[in-house]
C-alpha cells in the first residue's frame, strides 16, 4: 500500500523540483543575459535639435556649383543652380546612404556609390534610389544664406 | 647517452601519454590522385590565419581604435614605427588572399562532393568560418578609418537594415546608434579584434579536430577502386612537410606582395563630404555589389535592394546546407545538379566581379 500511494507522489514532488530547477536556470539565464543585450543596445544621447544653419556667404557660392553644409549632424546639399537660383536638399542618398555630390557636367545630383541620379529638384531621375531627397529651405538674409527644416 | 630532448620528451611522456597522441595524429591519410593538389588551400588558408593573428597583434600595439586616432595611428604605423609599414601590408594583403584561398578551399570541397556523409558538421564549421572570414574583412576595413572605409561601411550596414523585421535593429546594433560614428568604430574594433577570433578559434578548433578523426575525405571516383589501386600518403610526417614547404612560398609571395604594393591609407573620413567617384567595395563584395546594381529601384512591392539581400541570403543558406538536401553524393551516386550549380555560381561570381571591376 506504501509503494503503490506512495510512488506518485514521489513522483509529482520529482516533478516539482523539475520545474523548479528548469525555472531557476531559465530565471539564471535571463539575469545573465537581459543586462548583456541591454548594455549592447547603445544608449539615445540627447541631440541638441537643429532647426535652422548658416550656409556661408552667397558671393561665395559660384553658379552652377554645390557644396555640402553640416544640418546638425546630417549633411545637406546646397546648389547654386547656372540661373542662380539656390537649392538645399538632404545629401544622403536615399538608397544606401551614401552622401551624394553636384555634377556640374551632367547638371545633375550624383551618387558616387552606385550611379544614382537625381534631378536639381531631388527627384530620383536614375539608378537604384526609391525616393527622392528631402527639401530643405534656403533664406537668403542681405549675403547670408540659411538654411532650415521644411515645416 | 640519452639526448636532453629524449628525457624531456619522456618526462611528458610518462606524465600524459603522448603515445596516444601521436598515434591519433599518425593514422591520417592524404589520397593521392589527379585532384591532391586542392587538398593544400585549406592547410594554405590555415597559415593566413596564423599570419593574420600574429601581424593583428602586432599591429594592436599601436593601433587606436577611436575616430580622432585611428587614422593617425595607422600614420604613425605606415611612416615612423620601424617595419610597421610591413607588419600593415602584410595583414592587409594576407587578408585578401585568406579570402581567395577559403574561396578556393570551399569550391574544391564543393566540388568533390567532401562534404557528404559523415563530415557535414566539418563543411558547416567552414562555411561558418568563410562568413566570419567577410566579417573580418568587413570590421577590418573600417579601422583606418578614412573615407572609402567611412562610406563603405555606411553602405554596407544599411544593406544589413533593408533585411526585414531584423534589419533595423541589426544595422543600429552594428553601428552602436543610427549613424556610422565614432560608436560604430569601436564596436567594428571589438568584433575584428575580440569576438571573431575568439568564435573562429573555436570553429577552427572543431574543424581541425573533425578533419584528424574522421581523415581526409576520398573523391567518389577514388572510394570505389579496390584498396590495393589506391594510392596515400602519410599525412604525417610526408603531407605535412609538403604543406610546410609550400608555407614558405606563400610567406615569400606575401612578402613580395607587401614590399611592391603596400597598402594605401587615403583620406581620412569626413562624415560632411560627399562620397567620391570611383568607390567600390573590396573585391570579394564586388560580386554582390554589382548584382544590386541591375536591381531597378522596386520589383513589385518591395524595394529592388531588398529583394536582392533576400536572393544572396537564400542562395547563402542553400549553399551552407548542401550536405542536408544532396543526399545523392551522401549515397555514393553522382549528383550532377550540385556540379552545375557549383559552376553556375563560379561563373557569376567571376563574370560579376570582372564587371564590378571595371565598371
Amino acid at each position: 500500500m506504501d509503494n503503490v500511494q506512495g510512488k506518485p507522489v514521489r513522483k509529482n514532488r520529482r516533478d516539482f523540483l523539475k520545474y523548479l530547477l528548469g525555472a531557476g536556470l531559465l530565471g539564471f539565464a535571463a539575469s545573465v543575459f537581459y543586462p548583456i543585450i541591454a548594455y549592447l543596445k547603445p544608449p539615445k544621447q540627447s541631440e541638441v535639435e537643429v532647426t535652422s544653419v548658416s550656409a556661408g556667404k552667397l558671393s561665395e557660392l559660384e553658379k552652377d556649383s554645390g557644396k555640402i553644409i553640416r544640418f546638425g549632424n546630417k549633411p545637406v546639399i546646397l546648389i547654386r543652380t547656372a540661373s542662380g537660383e539656390l537649392r538645399a536638399l538632404s545629401a544622403v542618398c536615399t538608397h544606401l546612404e551614401c552622401t551624394v555630390q553636384y555634377r556640374k557636367d551632367m547638371g545633375l545630383i550624383w551618387c558616387a556609390c552606385h550611379n544614382g541620379k537625381y534631378d536639381l529638384n531631388g527627384r530620383n531621375i536614375s539608378g537604384p534610389p526609391p525616393r527622392p531627397l528631402d527639401p530643405y529651405r534656403v533664406v537668403v538674409k542681405g549675403d547670408e544664406i540659411f538654411i532650415s527644416k521644411m515645416t | 647517452m640519452k639526448t636532453f630532448w629524449e628525457n624531456f620528451y619522456n618526462w611528458i611522456d610518462e606524465r600524459v601519454k603522448l603515445e596516444d597522441l601521436v598515434k591519433f595524429m599518425g593514422k591520417k591519410y592524404v589520397p593521392v590522385n589527379r585532384h591532391s593538389i586542392w587538398y593544400y588551400f585549406g592547410g594554405v588558408s590555415l597559415f593566413f590565419f596564423i599570419i593574420q593573428v600574429t601581424t593583428g597583434i602586432l599591429l594592436l600595439f599601436y593601433y587606436k581604435g577611436s575616430s580622432d586616432l585611428a587614422f593617425e595611428s595607422i600614420q604613425f604605423i605606415m611612416s615612423k614605427v620601424k617595419f610597421g609599414w610591413l607588419i600593415r601590408s602584410m595583414h592587409a594583403w594576407a587578408a585578401n588572399l585568406l579570402i581567395l584561398s577559403a574561396f578556393i578551399h570551399m569550391f574544391s570541397v564543393y566540388f568533390e562532393k567532401a562534404y557528404r556523409k559523415p563530415r557535414e558538421i566539418t563543411w558547416v564549421t567552414g562555411m561558418l568560418m568563410f562568413f566570419l572570414c567577410l566579417g573580418f574583412g568587413f570590421s577590418g576595413y573600417l579601422l583606418p578609418w578614412n573615407t572609402l572605409s567611412f562610406f563603405a561601411t555606411k553602405v554596407g550596414t544599411d544593406i544589413a537594415g533593408a533585411v526585414p523585421f531584423i534589419g533595423e535593429p541589426l544595422k543600429i546594433f552594428i553601428r552602436g546608434g543610427q549613424d556610422v560614428t565614432g560608436a560604430t568604430l569601436s564596436r567594428l574594433f571589438g568584433f575584428h579584434v575580440a569576438l571573431f577570433p575568439g568564435i573562429f578559434t573555436l570553429l577552427l578548433a572543431i574543424h581541425l579536430i573533425l578533419i584528424q578523426r574522421q581523415g581526409i575525405s576520398e573523391p567518389l571516383h577514388f572510394q570505389d577502386k579496390p584498396k590495393t589501386e589506391k594510392k596515400t600518403m602519410p599525412f604525417f610526417p610526408n603531407f605535412l612537410l609538403r604543406d610546410l614547404l609550400l608555407w614558405l612560398i606563400v610567406l615569400n609571395i606575401l612578402a613580395i606582395l607587401a614590399v611592391f604594393f603596400p597598402a594605401e591609407l587615403g583620406h581620412k573620413a569626413d562624415p560632411f563630404s560627399s562620397a567620391p567617384a570611383g568607390i567600390k567595395p573590396e573585391w570579394y563584395f564586388l560580386f554582390m555589389f554589382q548584382s544590386l546594381k541591375y536591381f531597378p529601384s522596386h520589383i513589385l512591392f518591395a524595394e529592388g535592394e531588398v529583394v536582392g539581400i533576400l536572393l544572396f541570403g537564400a542562395a547563402g543558406l542553400l549553399w551552407l546546407l548542401v550536405p542536408f538536401w544532396d543526399r545523392k553524393s551522401s549515397r555514393g551516386e553522382r549528383n550532377k545538379f550540385v556540379n552545375y550549380l557549383g559552376l553556375f555560381a563560379v561563373i557569376f561570381i567571376i563574370i560579376l566581379t570582372i564587371l564590378g571591376w571595371w565598371s
